[in-house]
């Protein structure tokens, strides 16, 4: 199967997409699907629905990710590789395309469900509410349950709304 | 009171007492923590690391549970006295190598401990007898949220607490049960329940040495995973495993004891006599032998020692601890000596 965007290279990434409360399938190369990711994300912040796309960082541009360097710690992944550890918190936002696949294949898991610490514990538990609603709207699309999907998605509008409002 | 006391005072993970102490010989959990802002301690530079140090230092010995606590500076010590603190599981290994800006706080009962740039700039680690992992777990959270309420540790929403490595990401916790696991190892049971318990995402290794043959059959049961699981969770998955493997390992106790006794107490009794004669023993023929003396106390065998006395020799014959009581470094063929005397003032 060929990318319904340029035609010419190999479909590895399939996607779903709602749009006005109709569900679009698309077949797309990675290279297509990460512009294609960006502009969903614009849209409608489903990055995270993107099958496959997890490790186009590490898949695309191998050389140009082993120069970045943690703005905080000076860390570089090439660093991390050599000595199985991070230089400092801010590795993980700095490295986060990397480490999500990682912390996967680590854990079978890369979404911490346990203690909150005082000090965020409001808006921590807002990301959170965030995070579910996104899980369990993959599941909808992935059961084929659009308008549950449509629901959730309307939700996740609502709350994004909110945490852009002024306090 | 100095950590140099510790060495008259039964530690809390050897007391033998709590729930089924017969076979769950102790319980810990361990949080790993890391100040926001700041890089983990290998990859701090030294101003930094004194800044940690001093940090964590202040803020945990202003908490109601560490009020009394000791604070040791690990250059300081000698190495004997690191590695007696090691024996001790107050620190690990680890702790105990490149020390310059290493500290550890322990309470004065040895329950609680933290260590201070480990890998991580803290590890809260709560230590109890038996089958705690509960006890330890609620101690080692209410500590961690006084804590938190002085230090800003480093937090991801999506990713949880940050550590210096990935395994412990997440919670940052690890708990683990100490088993003692005679008749398991006795009757060849013991690979398809090392196989199995690491099919349910567990790991378990010996504590003196590794896989099947782990010397003193003495086995330790953690979590392998931080993240996509609440705490409580993984302590639960822990104790029922753990539970588990207890229950087997007393129903195969009691077997061997209605079909194969004379086999049995000609095991432990050889055991104590070894013990009771030798004036040279190596601390791994030590554990062994002990392990032996253990299973006989803990089912009537053995009527001349109790529990707790056996567990105090598992700690008195290791290298620090022999070099402690002796006030002196000694060599290997020395400790042997001094082990194979201490054991028979001990049995007498
Ligand atoms: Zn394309
Ligand atoms: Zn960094």
């Amino acid at each position: 199967m060929f990318c319904e965007v340029c035609g010419k290279k190999e479909a590895t990434v399939h996607l779903t997409e709602i749009i006005n409360d109709k569900v679009t399938k698309l077949n797309l190369c990675e290279d297509c699907a990460k512009d294609k990711g960006t502009e969903m994300e614009e849209h409608f912040g489903l990055n995270d629905l993107l099958a496959g796309l997890a490790d186009l960082g590490s898949t695309t541009e191998p050389e140009l990710l082993e120069k970045v360097k943690c703005p905080s710690c000076g860390f570089t992944y090439q660093d991390f590789k050599k000595v199985g550890r991070l230089g400092c918190g801010d590795c993980y936002e700095t490295f986060k395309k990397q480490l999500g696949t990682l912390l996967k294949r680590i854990h079978g898991a890369d979404r911490h469900t346990g203690k909150i610490p005082l000090m965020v514990g409001k808006t921590v538990k807002d990301t959170r509410n965030l995070q579910d609603l996104k899980a369990r709207m993959e599941k909808a699309i992935q059961t084929e349950d659009f308008e549950e999907a449509a629901r959730l998605r309307d939700k996740v509008k609502e709350i994004e709304k909110k945490g852009k409002e002024p306090a | 009171m100095d950590y140099k006391d510790f060495i008259n005072q039964d530690t809390e993970w050897l007391k033998g007492t709590g729930p089924s102490a017969n076979i769950v010989m102790s319980s810990r959990v361990r949080l790993a923590r890391n100040l926001d802002k700041v890089p983990f301690s290998n990859w701090a530079d030294k101003g930094r690391l004194e800044d940690v140090l001093v940090a964590v230092k202040d803020a945990a010995l202003s908490t109601g549970g560490l009020k009394n606590a000791l604070f040791v500076r690990l250059k300081d010590l000698s190495e004997v006295d690191r590695l007696f603190l090691v024996e001790r599981h107050l620190m690990s290994p680890e702790h105990a190598e490149n020390v310059d800006y290493k500290a550890v706080v322990v309470d004065p009962k040895e329950i609680i401990s933290v260590m201070i740039n480990e890998e991580d700039h803290l590890r809260i680690q709560v230590l109890l007898s038996g089958s705690n992992l509960r006890e330890c777990w609620k101690i080692a959270d209410s500590l961690d949220t006084e804590l938190s309420k002085k230090l800003a540790f480093a937090y991801s929403a999506k990713w949880g607490y940050l550590t210096a490595c990935p395994t412990n990401t997440g919670t940052g916790l690890r708990g683990s049960v100490m088993l003692h696991l005679p008749a398991l190892v006795f009757t060849g049971q013991i690979g398809k329940i090392l196989q199995a318990i690491a099919k349910l995402g567990l790991n378990i290794r010996g504590l003196y040495g590794e896989g099947t043959d782990a010397t003193g059959n003495i086995f330790q049961i953690s979590n392998q995973v931080a993240m996509g699981i609440t705490e409580e969770e993984t302590i639960d998955n822990i104790e029922r495993i753990s539970n588990q493997v207890v229950s087997r390992e007393d129903s195969t106790r009691k077997t061997i004891l209605t079909k194969n006794k004379e086999a049995l107490v000609d095991r432990i009794s050889r055991a104590l006599g070894t013990l009771k004669s030798a004036h040279i023993i190596t601390s791994s023929e030590t554990i062994t032998l002990l392990s032996a003396i253990r299973l006989g106390v803990d089912l009537g065998i053995v009527k001349t020692m109790d529990r707790r006395t056996v567990n105090e020799l598992f700690l008195l014959t290791q290298p620090a601890h022999l070099q402690e009581l002796d006030g002196r470094p000694l060599n290997a063929n020395e400790r042997d000596v001094k082990r194979a005397d201490l054991i028979r003032s001990k049995l007498k």
